[in-house]
C-alpha cells in the first residue's frame, strides 16, 4: 500500500503551537487511496487540531499538505472544500432551522454554479441544475438511510440521524477524502454497527475516510491503518493489530506498561 | 396565518384558478388608490405610496438580517445614497437632469457598491459587534451628507436638496394631473403604479433568490458560519453579497423616494429610521417575504391612522386627552411588548421559523 503514487493525502511536518502549547508537533502522515486511515489518541493530544488545520480552519505554524498531487491552500475552508475534502465535526453543526434536504442540498453548492442572475431570471441552466441538486440531494439522504425525514428541521432529528444528515451533506461535496471527527460519539451499540456498514459502503464507492475515533473497537475493526497522536506528537503509525500492541500507545493509553 | 400559505397553495393547484386569482388580485391593486382615494382622501393615497417605498426597504434588509443572519443597524445609509444619487443627479443642483430610465439603475449600482464598501470591514464581525459597527457607519453616512456642503458644495448640506426632477415617461412628468378615460390620475395615483411595480419586482427577486443556491448559502450562513464555510461556501463573497443585494433594494427606493418628494435633506436618513425598517422586518416575520411585506404597511399606516385619535377625543370627550404623538410611543412600546410575549417569532412568520420558536 505504501509508494507516493498512492498517497491521496501528505501530511508533511506539520506543526501548530497556541501560544505555549505546542498542540502538533511535526506530525508527518500519508494517507492511501481507498483505505480508511484512524487517528486515535488519548484526549488532548492532538487530533481535531489535526483536522482543523487539514480543513482550512486554522492555518498550521510549519509544514505543508499534498492533496492528490496539489498543495493544499492553507486558511481557507471553502477552498478546502474545492480541493474535496469534506468533513464532519466532533460536535454535530448541521443548519438546524433548514430542512433535512436543505442541509444536503447546500453541500451541492461547491459543484454548483448558478447566481444571482440565474436565480431571479430562472434560466434553463438554472432551472436543470437545481432539478439536479434536489435529485442528488435526496439520492444521498436515501443512501444514508434518512430519506423518510426530508422535510424535517434537522434540529428535530434523532442524535444519529443528525450524525448520518452530517455525513450526507459531507458526502454532497463529492469528496475524495471525508474527514469525520468522532462519528460515533454518543451512539449506542446498534447506531455504531450500521455507522460502520455506512462507513464501509462509502469506501467501497470509492470515497477515502479518515477518521478520528474514541471507540476503539470500530476503529480496529474499521481502519486499514492507524495513527497515534500523543501530545501533539505522532507516537506510532501502523496496521491497527501492530500499533494496538506498540508499548508508546499503551504508555500514552494508560500511563506506563504494568511491570 | 401560516395556513394563509396553504390555502393560496391549494386553491392555485388549478391552473385556471391561479390565472383568475392573479387577475383579481391585479385588479384590486390597479383600484386600490382610487378606493382609498374616494374612502379615506387623497392623504392616504400617499400614505399607501409611502408604504410601498417601506416595502421595498423591509425587503432589502431582510436579505441582510432575515436569510444572512447579520444584524445591520445603519440600513437607512442605503436609502440616503439611493435618494441622494438620484437627486444628484436630477436636479439644479449641478444643472444635470438625467432620465430616471437611466438613474434608478445606476443608482442600485452605486448603492450596491456601498453596500460592498460598508459590508467589507464588517465581515468577521457577528451580532452586537456588527450591530454597533453597522449603526456608526448609517452614522457616518448622514454626517457625510450634512456636512459636505464644504469646501465644494455637494449635497447643500442641511438645507438638502430642492425641486428634484420627477419621474418622467416619454416627456410626461407624473407630477401632473391627468386625465385617462375620464377617471383622475393625480401624482400620488400615477406613483402608486410606479412604486407597486417596483416592489412587485423586489417581491419576485427576493422570492426567487430565497429559493436557490444563493439564498440557501445565506441562511446556511445565518445557520452555522463555520459549518457553512466547510460545505464549501465562500462566506466573504456570499455575505458581500448579501450587503449588495440588500443595498441595491433600499437604493432604488431611495431613488424612489427622492424623485416622489421632490426635496430630500439628512434629517430623512437618521438612526430612527434604520430602527424602524428593522422593525418591520422582525414584525412581520424575519426571513419570510410575505411577513415582512406585512410589517412594512402596518408600521407606515399604524401611526398614521393614530393622528385621528386626537379629533376623536374632542368629537366624544370635548378636549384631548393625551397626544397623539405620545399615545403612538405608548401603544407601539406595547405592541412590542405583546409582540414578545405572544408572536416573538413575527406576525407572520415562516413555517420553518415558527417551528423554531415552539420547539
Amino acid at each position: 500500500m505504501s509508494g507516493r503514487m498512492s498517497a491521496l493525502l501528505e501530511a508533511k511536518r506539520i506543526s501548530k503551537r497556541f501560544g505555549g502549547l505546542e498542540a502538533l508537533t511535526e506530525i508527518t502522515l500519508a494517507i492511501n487511496r481507498g483505505e480508511i486511515y484512524g487517528l486515535i489518541g488519548p484526549n488532548g493530544a492532538g487530533k481535531t487540531t489535526f483536522f482543523n488545520v487539514l480543513t482550512g480552519f486554522y492555518r498550521a505554524d510549519r509544514g505543508e499538505f499534498a492533496f492528490d498531487g496539489a498543495p493544499l491552500y492553507a486558511g481557507a475552508p471553502h477552498r478546502v472544500a474545492a480541493a474535496g475534502i469534506a468533513r464532519t465535526f466532533q460536535n454535530i453543526r448541521l443548519f438546524g432551522n433548514m430542512t433535512a434536504l436543505e442541509n444536503v442540498m447546500v453541500g451541492r453548492h461547491v459543484r454548483t454554479r448558478s447566481g444571482v442572475i440565474g436565480a431571479v431570471l430562472r434560466t434553463a441552466a438554472t432551472r436543470a441544475e437545481e432539478r439536479a441538486v434536489h435529485e442528488r440531494s435526496y439520492a444521498l439522504l436515501e443512501y444514508v438511510g434518512i430519506a423518510a425525514r426530508r422535510n424535517d428541521l434537522a434540529h428535530s432529528l434523532s442524535y444519529g440521524d443528525q450524525r448520518r444528515l452530517e455525513i450526507a451533506r459531507a458526502l454532497a461535496t463529492e469528496p475524495k477524502l471525508l474527514a469525520l471527527d468522532e462519528p460515533a460519539a454518543g451512539m449506542n451499540a446498534t447506531e455504531t454497527a450500521t455507522l460502520r456498514q455506512l462507513l464501509e459502503r462509502i469506501r467501497a464507492d470509492g470515497t477515502t475516510i479518515l477518521l478520528i475515533e474514541h471507540d476503539v473497537k470500530l476503529v480496529m475493526g474499521l481502519c486499514d491503518r492507524v495513527a497515534v497522536l500523543d501530545y501533539g506528537k505522532k507516537i506510532a503509525e501502523g496496521v491497527a493489530a501492530e500499533v494496538q500492541r506498540d508499548p508508546a500507545v499503551i504508555e500514552a493509553y494508560l500511563g506506563g506498561v504494568l511491570a | 396565518m401560516g395556513s394563509i400559505t396553504e390555502t393560496w397553495a391549494r386553491l392555485t393547484r388549478d391552473r385556471r384558478v391561479a390565472w383568475a386569482a392573479y387577475v383579481l388580485i391585479a385588479v384590486a391593486l390597479a383600484a386600490l388608490p382610487f378606493a382609498v382615494d374616494a374612502a379615506l382622501g387623497r392623504a392616504w393615497v400617499r400614505i399607501i405610496d409611502v408604504a410601498l417605498l417601506f416595502v421595498m426597504l423591509a425587503l432589502g434588509l431582510n436579505i441582510v438580517v432575515g436569510y444572512a443572519g447579520l444584524l445591520d443597524l445603519g440600513y437607512v445609509a442605503f436609502f440616503a445614497v439611493g435618494a441622494y444619487a438620484y437627486a444628484l443627479l436630477a436636479s439644479p443642483q449641478f444643472d444635470i437632469h438625467t432620465s430616471f430610465l437611466l438613474l434608478l439603475p445606476l443608482g442600485a449600482l452605486v448603492t450596491a457598491m456601498f453596500g460592498v464598501l460598508l459590508g467589507a470591514p464588517t465581515l468577521k464581525l457577528r451580532g452586537d459587534y456588527l450591530a454597533i459597527v453597522t449603526l456608526g457607519f448609517g452614522e457616518i453616512i448622514r454626517i457625510f451628507l450634512n456636512n459636505l456642503n464644504r469646501p465644494f458644495n455637494i449635497t447643500n448640506g442641511p438645507q438638502g436638496i430642492t425641486l428634484i426632477d420627477p419621474l418622467q415617461i416619454g416627456g410626461v412628468a407624473l407630477n401632473e394631473t391627468f386625465i385617462v378615460l375620464g377617471i383622475t390620475l393625480a401624482p400620488v395615483h400615477s406613483y402608486y403604479f410606479v412604486f407597486l411595480l417596483c416592489a412587485l419586482l423586489i417581491i419576485v427577486v427576493s422570492l426567487r433568490l430565497e429559493d436557490s443556491r444563493i439564498g440557501r448559502a445565506w441562511i446556511a450562513i445565518r445557520e452555522d458560519e463555520a459549518a457553512a464555510r466547510a460545505m464549501g461556501i465562500n462566506t466573504r463573497n456570499i455575505k458581500l453579497l448579501a450587503f449588495a443585494m440588500g443595498a441595491t433594494f433600499g437604493g432604488v427606493s431611495g431613488g424612489l423616494f427622492a424623485a416622489f418628494q421632490g426635496f430630500i435633506s439628512p434629517e430623512s436618513f437618521t438612526l430612527l429610521d434604520s430602527i424602524m425598517i428593522l422593525c418591520m422586518v422582525v414584525l412581520g416575520g424575519m426571513g419570510h417575504v410575505p411577513g415582512v411585506v406585512l410589517g412594512a404597511v402596518l408600521l407606515t399606516a399604524l401611526p398614521e391612522a393614530l393622528r385621528y385619535v386626537g379629533p376623536l377625543q374632542k368629537d366624544w370627550f370635548g378636549q384631548v386627552f393625551v397626544d397623539p404623538s405620545d399615545l403612538r410611543m405608548l401603544l407601539f412600546g406595547l405592541a412590542l411588548v405583546l409582540m414578545m410575549l405572544f408572536r416573538p417569532a413575527g406576525l407572520w412568520p415562516s413555517k420553518i421559523r415558527k417551528r423554531e420558536w415552539t420547539t
